[in-house]
């Protein structure tokens, strides 16, 4: 597009256009946006009679080609003023090329939509996998475990790629069970993300890869997450959801190649380590919980994992039951029980089952004396019965264990402690 | 977006690792360009179950043929762009056709008006991914003139450029906009705009 060429074109055209009393010099103050008073406004002010409404023919505004030629995309927007709209107009009997242009450009206006929601439904992600999975299984499969976390991650990346620049400012209650009692800590959106990637950064650390504290030294996941915090001057923004969401793909794909052995690798959390394949339930746990968190902040409609997502993240809080019970009784927090002595490993003990309802649910048998007994429904002493996602609840201490709507037969001692145990799983 | 285009690089290498059978490549890829491929295949056929399918044909082809992408040609994004486009416009029309009474799928009225929907179908389809490819700036504007109503002068004042500056991104971006009636083979996801 030379302006050159459609400049000449105009000067020939142009010139037998214009109205006789406008000055056309083309000079240099055309090039600025032009200001010629409108021709009611002025006659009022001098409080001269008005003219015959007839009397008065709109002026064109008189501009050179090259600002006529500029002003096209935003006359085709209707974004220019009247006096600029009609001056285009009047151009456009006069010249070709000005004209093709103009039709082409009001023609692709009429291509603009708004965009339209981009909220994909969260399931077709799994279906889209599996039916690629199915046409040609993976050479290197994502691990059963990891498939919760790789889940998980994308569901709550799906959400922030949804919400607005502002929305990561909106204040966020991070809600947990400190073992007596419900404690909670204020952040934003952003802020809940640096928790997630920085709790995360544990794994990614235990598998050889970055960081993404840096230099930063700190043990644990509330640590962690309060240096990282700190080490900004800033508060978190939505800069923070890239390094999540790389390091949370980096961890799916390392995990991918590490395979079976690697489950055994043991993850430090500070004061506990889990193995590798716990611990990335764990992060998938709560990667939802704290989705459901922001969730609810921006009112956004958030569901439940994957029934067997749910399960295997269920499972894993019915296998730290034990040791969290054996931890608050250590701690004077739950009661001796019946039978104080240990029950050797790898025996049977008195145990409660519990039930759990809802698609993700099942029934696990909780030794309650040590955490090296087996369950048995020999020595069962007591029944809990919760629906799926309550119990996800309890152990993420967004419910009190005294509250919790749990059915319950049998010892009561043992259920409350148990219910406890569960609510202490919870951190920040 | 203000996001840069991602480099050739992780093209190639998100090409290697879907060749490996890697289902993490897999996952990612789809994280990546699932809006994209669904927003044109819904833009061309209008409903939701349609693109779900088109989506599945697109990330099943891809991950069952990796080698079909070539890296030199052109970004990845635009290959899936072209593939979306491509099997969505085949299913509508071949949903059309099947849609038309027997003794009409003859006439030449019913010929011509399925050419017409399917045509306009994917002019939409391509100018959607012209707008969502459009350097920043350009759609910035767009998006202040068209969406929100603004004049040039107050575009120029919120995006902090000069009147000029806003009246040239104004009509580049439409200019840009309109090759999507432009109907070439291969449809304009050349990566150009």
């Amino acid at each position: 597009m030379t302006g050159a060429e459609f400049s000449e074109a105009h000067d020939g055209a142009g010139a037998g256009s214009g109205d006789g009393d406008v000055p056309h010099d083309g000079g240099a103050d055309f090039g600025r946006s032009p200001r010629i008073p409108l021709p009611r406004a002025s006659v009022e002010d001098g409080g001269q009679p008005l003219p015959e409404p007839a009397g008065l023919p709109p002026v064109p505004l008189e501009l050179p080609h090259d600002v006529l030629k500029s002003l096209l995309g935003a006359w085709a927007l209707a974004a220019c003023s009247t006096a600029e709209s009609l001056a285009v107009e009047v151009h456009l009997g006069d010249c070709g090329a000005c004209a093709d242009e103009a039709r082409r450009l009001r023609e692709a206006v009429g291509l603009l939509h708004q965009p339209e929601s981009l909220d994909l439904d969260p399931g077709l992600r799994t279906r889209v996998l599996e039916a690629c999975l199915d046409r040609r299984p993976a050479r290197i499969p994502i691990p059963a475990w990891a498939a919760p976390y790789d889940a998980e991650t994308a569901r709550l990346d799906a959400l922030l790629q949804d919400i607005g620049d502002a929305e990561w400012h909106t204040p966020v209650r991070l809600r947990w069970f400190d073992g007596e009692a419900a404690a909670s800590r204020r952040t934003t959106v952003a802020g809940v993300i640096a928790h997630l990637l920085s709790v995360d950064g544990l794994v990614a650390t235990a598998l050889g890869l970055e960081d993404p504290l840096g230099e930063v030294r700190a043990q644990g996941p509330a640590a962690r997450t309060e240096a990282f915090w700190q080490a900004s001057h800033f508060p978190p923004t939505r800069a923070v959801r890239v390094p999540w969401r790389e390091q949370s793909h980096r961890l799916v794909q390392t995990v991918s190649f590490t395979g079976g052995g690697a489950g055994r690798l043991g993850v430090a959390y500070g004061d506990f380590e889990l193995p590798l394949h716990d611990s990335m339930l764990d992060r998938a746990f709560e990667c939802w919980v704290h989705a459901e968190d922001i969730a609810e902040a921006v009112d956004y409609p958030y569901g439940p994992p994957a029934p067997r997502h749910l399960h295997r993240m269920i499972d894993l809080a019915a296998r730290m039951l034990p040791a969290a019970l054996a931890e608050r009784r250590r701690a004077g927090l739950a009661s001796p029980g019946q039978t104080p002595h240990l029950v050797p490993a790898g025996r049977p003990g008195r145990s409660l089952r519990l039930e759990i309802e809802g698609s993700g649910g099942g029934e696990w048998l909780i030794p309650l004396d040590s955490p090296g007994a087996v369950g048995s429904s020999e020595f069962e002493v007591a029944h809990v019965a919760l629906d799926d996602v309550e119990f996800c609840r309890l152990a993420a201490g967004h419910v009190p264990p005294e509250e919790a709507a749990a059915g319950q037969l049998g010892d009561r001692a043992a259920i409350r402690d148990v219910l406890f145990a569960a609510a202490s799983l919870s951190r920040m | 977006m203000a996001k840069k285009d991602v480099p050739p690089r992780w093209d190639r290498k998100m090409q290697q690792r879907l060749a490996r059978g890697e289902a993490a490549a897999l996952g990612e890829l789809y994280d990546r360009f699932a809006s994209l491929v669904h927003g044109l295949a819904h833009r061309v056929l209008g409903d939701e179950r349609a693109a779900d399918g088109i989506t599945r044909e697109v990330f099943a082809q891809v991950w069952e043929h990796p080698d079909a992408y070539d890296p030199r040609q052109g970004p990845l994004r635009s290959w899936l762009a072209a593939l979306a486009h491509r099997l969505a416009v085949q299913r509508l029309r071949a949903t059309e056709t099947a849609a038309l009474a027997p003794g009409d799928s003859g006439s030449p009225e019913a010929a011509e008006e399925l050419e017409h929907k399917v045509r306009r179908a994917s002019v939409a389809a391509r100018a959607d991914y012209i707008v969502h490819s459009m350097p920043a700036p350009l759609r910035a504007a767009l998006d202040l003139a068209y969406f929100q109503r603004r004049d040039y002068r107050q575009t120029a004042v919120d995006l902090g450029v000069t009147e000029d500056e806003a009246r040239r991104r104004l009509r580049l971006g439409l200019q840009l906009l309109s090759t999507a009636h432009d109907a070439g083979t291969p449809p304009g996801y050349g990566g150009g705009a």
